[in-house]
C-alpha cells in the first residue's frame, strides 16, 4: 500500500510537470520548431548554388575599344550584353556561363583606364585585367589571389589563340562529390540533435528547479511526505521525454527536407542519446543545487553552455582550431555526443565506436548527480 | 500538548532572530503569534515545521522530535508559507490532487477541499489566473488535505483586503467547531489574533513580550480604557509628570496615546495635565484596550510598522 502511493507521487510529479510544458506555447516553439528552422536556414544557405560574378576590366588607349582591342569587342558584341549598373556608375558587358552543377559563372567586362584598373584591383572590385596589344591579350592578376587565378584560366579559355570561342564549359570530367553524408547539412543534423539535448537539458531541468526553489515551491513540496528524489526524477524524466520527441521531429524533418539517412547503428544511436541526456541531466542538476536566483541560474548555464555551443563542432568542424586545443575540447560532453552521433549518421559507426563514450558521458552525469544531491538546498 | 518549544534560539549571521522562546500548544487550541515584521515569528514557526534547525532549545511535535521522524510529523502538519507560488499553469484542482498523491490522500479529498475553501467555480482555471485572496485559498487548502492535527500558517492574511481577509477567517472558524485541529497563526494583525484564537502570544525582537487569552491580555490591569487624542499646535512629546502612565506621543502623526486604569480619576488628572501645560484638545477619543494598544503600550510603536 505505502508502496503503491509513493509510485502515485511520481505518476503525479511526472503529469504535473507534463502539463506545465505543454501549456507553455514557448516550449513548442523552442525546443521542436526552432532548431527545425535553424537546419532549414542554414541548410538552405549552405547548399544552394550561387551565381558566381568575376569582375574583369578592359584597358583602352583610345576613346573606342574597337580600334584598339578587336578580338575582345569582337567576343563581347557576338556573346556579352551590355547593361548599365546604377548603383556603381558603370556600363558592363555581362557574359554568362549556365552550369547546373557548379553553378552560374557570370562575367563582367569593364572598360577602364590603367589608373582606374590598379585602384579597383587594389580594392577587389576587379581581379583580372586585360589589355590587347597587336591582336596578343595579356593579363594582368595578383597571383596570391586563387579567385583571380582561376578567372584567368576561365578567361584564356574564351580568348584562345585561334579565337575559337567556348561558350558552355565542358564539365563531363568533373565529378561532383555528392556522396551521402559530404554535405553541409550532414555535417549540421547530428550536431543540432546533440545540441538541442543540451540546451534543453540545462535550460529546461536547472531552470526549473531553481525557479522552484525562488518562488518557494520546493520548499513547500518538501514539507510533505513528498519523496524528495521523485521530484528531480520527475522533472528528468519529462526531459528526457521531450529530447526524444524534439530530435525525432528533427530528424523526420531532415530526412524528408534533406534526404538525412541514418547510415550506422540506431540502437548505438539511442543509447549514445540516452547517455548524453544522462550526462547533461547531472550537469543541470549539479548547477541547480545551490542557487535560488534565476538571474544567477541564467549565468550559470550560459557558463556551461556558450563554450560548447562555440566549441563543440555543432555549425563548423572543431579541427581548425590549434592543435593543442582540440584534445581538450573533445573531451567536453557535447563534443563526445556530437561527434558520435555524427558518426553513427555518417560513417556508419555502430556500438564498437561509440560503446567507451556511451559509458563516459553516464558516468559523468551520475557524478555531477551526487555531487549535485549532496549540496542540493530543498529550503 | 501537539506542540513543545523549550528556550529555543536561532541567528543568522548577525542577526539574534529568534531569543530563547518556549511555547506550548493544546490539541484543538487556536495560537497567534502577533508581532510586527522581523519580530521573529516565521523563524519560529519554520522551526516548528522543520524547515530550519534551532541552534539551541528543543521542539517536540506530538512529543517528537524533527530528527528520524520527518515522514511521520510531515504526515501530522500541514501548512502554509507566508509567500508560495504554485505552479502556474496547473489549474487549481490539478494541484491539489499532486498535493494529494504526496499524502497519499483518495481522490474524494481534492473535491471536499474545493468545497471547503469555496474554490468550485476556480477549479479549472489556472493558478496564475487567481487573485491573491483565491490564492491564499488554495494554499490553505493545500494545508487541509491530510486533515492535520496541527495547522501552522504564516501570515496568511497578509496583503489581502478585509473581504478576502474575512473569508480566510471563516474557513478557520469552520474548521475550528467541525475538528479538533491546533492552529498556530502569525500575523501583524491584531483583529485577526482577536478573532481566531484562543490564546495570544506577543512577540517582538525574537522575545515573546507577553502571552496569554485575549481575555487575560485585555483586561490585566483591570478593564483599563484607551485614550488616543490629538492636540492643537506641533510637539515633540508630551511628558506626563509622572502623575499618569507614560503617554505615547507619535511625532510624525502627532497623535498621543494613554492608557488609563480608572477611568474616573485618571481622566481628571490627565485634563489637569494639559491646561497646566497650556494644551489644547483638538480631538480625543476613549475606547477598550485593543492588542495594538497593549502592543505600543509595550515597545512604543505599532504592529503594522
Amino acid at each position: 500500500m505505502n508502496k503503491f502511493f509513493k509510485a502515485k507521487q511520481l505518476l503525479q510529479l511526472i503529469e504535473a510537470n507534463f502539463r506545465e510544458l505543454m501549456r507553455e506555447p514557448a516550449v513548442l516553439f523552442w525546443g521542436i520548431l526552432f532548431p527545425i528552422l535553424m537546419s532549414l536556414g542554414l541548410g538552405a544557405a549552405f547548399s544552394t548554388k550561387q551565381d558566381v560574378i568575376r569582375k574583369v576590366g578592359i584597358i583602352r588607349t583610345t576613346d573606342s575599344i574597337a580600334s584598339d582591342t578587336p578580338a575582345i569587342k569582337n567576343f563581347l558584341l557576338k556573346n556579352a550584353c551590355k547593361e548599365y549598373h546604377a548603383n556603381e556608375k558603370t556600363t558592363y558587358y555581362s557574359y554568362k556561363i549556365k552550369n547546373e552543377k557548379l553553378g552560374n559563372s557570370i562575367f563582367l567586362f569593364q572598360e577602364i583606364n590603367w589608373k582606374d584598373a590598379i585602384v579597383s584591383l587594389k580594392r577587389g572590385k576587379i581581379n583580372v585585367v586585360m589589355e590587347e596589344k597587336n591582336k596578343q591579350i595579356s593579363y594582368s592578376f595578383d597571383p596570391s589571389n586563387p579567385d583571380a587565378q582561376l578567372t584567368y584560366i576561365k578567361l584564356t579559355k574564351f580568348f584562345p589563340s585561334n579565337n575559337t570561342y567556348v561558350s558552355q564549359e565542358n564539365t563531363d570530367n568533373i565529378k561532383l562529390l555528392t556522396l551521402d553524408g559530404t554535405r553541409y547539412i550532414d555535417f549540421l543534423i547530428p550536431g543540432l540533435m546533440a545540441m538541442g539535448v543540451m540546451m534543453s537539458s540545462m535550460w529546461g531541468i536547472s531552470y526549473t528547479i531553481i525557479e522552484r526553489r525562488s518562488k518557494k515551491l520546493l520548499r513547500r513540496m518538501v514539507s510533505t511526505p513528498m519523496k524528495k528524489s521523485y521530484f528531480l526524477i520527475s522533472i528528468i524524466t519529462v526531459r528526457f521525454v521531450m529530447n526524444f520527441i524534439e530530435a525525432g521531429l528533427l530528424f523526420l524533418f531532415a530526412y524528408f527536407a534533406f534526404g538525412i539517412h541514418i547510415q550506422g547503428s540506431i540502437p548505438a544511436l539511442i543509447t549514445i542519446f540516452l547517455a548524453g541526456n544522462i550526462a547533461f541531466s547531472g550537469i543541470a542538476v549539479f548547477i541547480s543545487s545551490n542557487t535560488s536566483k534565476t538571474e544567477v541560474g541564467n549565468a550559470l548555464i550560459n557558463v556551461v553552455v556558450m563554450p560548447m555551443m562555440i566549441l563543440s563542432g555543432i555549425f563548423f568542424s572543431y579541427h581548425n582550431f590549434p592543435d593543442w586545443f582540440i584534445p581538450i575540447i573533445q573531451k567536453f560532453p557535447l563534443t563526445i555526443m556530437a561527434d558520435d552521433i555524427r558518426g553513427i549518421f555518417i560513417e556508419g559507426a555502430g556500438f564498437a565506436e561509440t560503446f567507451i563514450h556511451c559509458l563516459i558521458l553516464s558516468v559523468t552525469g551520475i557524478l555531477f548527480f551526487i555531487a549535485g544531491i549532496r549540496y542540493f538546498k530543498w529550503y | 500538548m501537539i506542540i513543545e518549544a523549550r528556550k529555543v534560539f536561532k541567528s543568522f549571521k548577525a542577526v539574534q532572530a529568534v531569543k530563547g522562546i518556549s511555547l506550548n500548544i493544546a490539541q484543538g487550541q487556536f495560537v497567534a503569534l502577533l508581532g510586527p515584521n522581523g519580530a521573529g515569528k516565521t523563524t519560529m514557526v519554520e522551526m516548528i515545521e522543520g524547515i530550519q534547525k534551532p541552534d539551541k532549545g528543543e521542539i517536540l511535535i506530538a512529543g517528537k522530535n524533527w530528527k528520524g521522524n520527518e515522514d511521520e510529523l510531515h504526515h501530522l502538519i500541514g501548512l502554509s508559507l507566508q509567500e508560495t507560488y504554485f505552479i502556474d499553469k496547473l489549474t487549481v484542482q490539478e494541484t491539489l490532487r499532486l498535493f494529494a498523491s504526496f499524502y497519499g490522500e483518495k481522490k474524494g479529498r481534492v473535491a471536499e477541499v474545493i468545497q471547503l475553501i469555496n474554490l468550485e467555480e476556480k477549479k479549472k482555471s489556472y493558478v496564475v489566473n487567481l487573485s491573491g485572496g483565491q490564492r491564499q485559498r488554495l494554499a490553505l487548502g493545500i494545508a487541509l488535505l491530510n486533515h492535520p492535527n496541527v495547522l501552522i500558517l504564516d501570515e496568511p492574511t497578509t496583503g489581502l483586503d478585509p473581504n478576502a481577509r474575512r473569508d480566510i477567517w471563516r474557513i478557520l472558524l469552520e474548521l475550528k467547531k467541525q475538528s479538533n485541529t491546533s492552529l498556530l497563526l502569525t500575523t501583524h494583525y491584531m483583529e485577526e489574533a482577536e478573532q481566531l484564537c484562543d490564546y495570544v502570544i506577543i512577540m517582538d525582537n525574537g522575545s515573546i513580550l507577553k502571552e496569554g487569552t485575549v481575555e487575560q491580555l485585555l483586561n490585566d490591569d483591570n478593564g483599563s480604557k484607551t485614550v488616543e487624542f490629538t492636540l492643537d499646535g506641533i510637539y515633540e512629546s508630551i511628558d506626563s509628570d509622572g502623575m499618569l502612565p507614560k503617554i505615547h506621543w507619535n511625532q510624525t502623526s502627532q497623535q498621543g496615546m494613554v492608557l488609563l486604569n480608572d477611568i474616573e480619576k485618571d481622566m481628571k488628572a490627565f485634563l489637569a495635565l494639559l491646561e497646566r501645560n497650556k494644551l489644547r484638545l483638538k480631538n480625543i477619543e476613549i475606547r477598550r484596550k485593543s492588542l495594538d494598544d497593549l502592543f505600543t503600550s509595550l515597545t512604543g510603536k505599532h504592529l503594522d510598522e
